[in-house]
């Protein structure tokens, strides 16, 4: 039947109880992570870019993550601009 | 309140990496390669246009040996414009508000220039130092002037975009604290600060524009004189 080893599934595939094995199992050296990061972004490059009639909306969900991610950067330092009486 | 105004010019650290990082690496996320095919999708079309066009305009002035020098004047020009244009997004960080990255592009390239000129072609770039049909007894105070003018160019180059950008958002930030402050109290001079506002971010997203642009044609005349 369809015993594939557990570290080969695909994330949507793998059953809560074995997420910790495929943790453990994936690649984390620095060319895993290069390579993880680039089929990452061939993904998201050719579903919303590489397409015949691609819109603003590609750039435009990309350029809101960057906003979002600025954000949380900053946000140990912005919650203190919070509306106080005494600055 | 004041010190508050500059906090935007900081790069806050987040899991030790500052916000820096991610603002200059994002430049080379936005540009896909080109492949292998004829026709490619409508984003690289735009992208490939751009850059022959501004290339060509950039490179009509300059003889034969500035045109080693396009892709990084290209490059230079794409990263510059990229940097200005995202800075304008909310929360995000400009580095190119950070004069020490300025000075770093800059100076090394115009010392490039010099060195170039000075290498391959001595008298004629030493002969910029006076420009023709001054009077005799000008002579020696023009040639201190125009060495003095020689050597803070690096520092024009890269205080110039400085200023502008801090200049800038400075000015975005203030007219916004201004007519959100105003909202509850004077509802129609909020609405005129909002609209000073409106037309001064328009202005902001030309000025990121143009200052890039700046940045780049002054380096490639320095460039037309030495080469």
């Amino acid at each position: 039947p369809n015993d594939v080893p557990v570290v080969e599934k695909r994330l949507m595939d793998v059953k809560l109880g074995e997420l910790g094995s495929w943790l453990g199992g994936r690649d984390f050296t620095p060319n895993g992570i290069i390579s993880a990061v680039r089929r990452g972004h061939d993904r998201y490059y050719n579903k919303y870019i590489n397409v015949k009639k691609g819109g603003i909306g590609g750039v435009a969900m990309l350029l809101v993550g960057y906003v979002a991610l600025s954000y949380l950067w900053e946000y140990d330092h912005i919650k203190h601009d919070r509306w106080r009486k005494y600055h | 309140m004041t010190l508050s105004f500059f906090d935007q010019f900081m790069s806050p650290t987040y899991l030790g990496i500052p916000l820096m990082a991610l603002a200059l690496t994002l430049p080379w996320i936005l540009y896909p390669t080109p492949s292998a095919r004829w026709l490619n999708n409508r984003f690289l079309a735009l992208q490939g246009w751009f850059i022959n066009r501004f290339t060509q305009q950039l490179l009509l002035p300059l003889s034969l040996g500035g045109h080693k020098w396009a892709a990084l004047l290209t490059s230079l020009m794409i990263f510059l414009i990229t940097l200005n244009m995202l800075g304008l997004l909310p929360y995000t960080f400009t580095p190119t508000t950070q004069l020490s990255l300025n000075l770093g592009l800059a100076v090394p390239l115009w010392l490039a220039t010099v060195l170039i000129g000075m290498r391959n072609q001595p008298t004629h770039a030493l002969g910029h130092l006076l420009p023709e049909g001054t009077p005799g007894p000008l002579i020696p105070v023009l040639i201190i002037i125009e060495t003095i003018s020689l050597f803070i160019r690096p520092l024009a180059l890269g205080v110039r975009l400085t200023a502008n950008l801090t200049a800038g958002h400075l000015l975005i930030q203030l007219i916004a604290t201004a007519a959100f402050v105003l909202l509850p109290l004077m509802p129609m001079v909020a609405i005129l600060t909002s609209t000073v506002l409106v037309l001064l971010t328009l202005l902001e997203v030309a000025v990121a524009m143009i200052q890039a642009y700046v940045f780049v044609l002054l380096l490639s005349l320095y460039l037309q004189e030495n080469v």
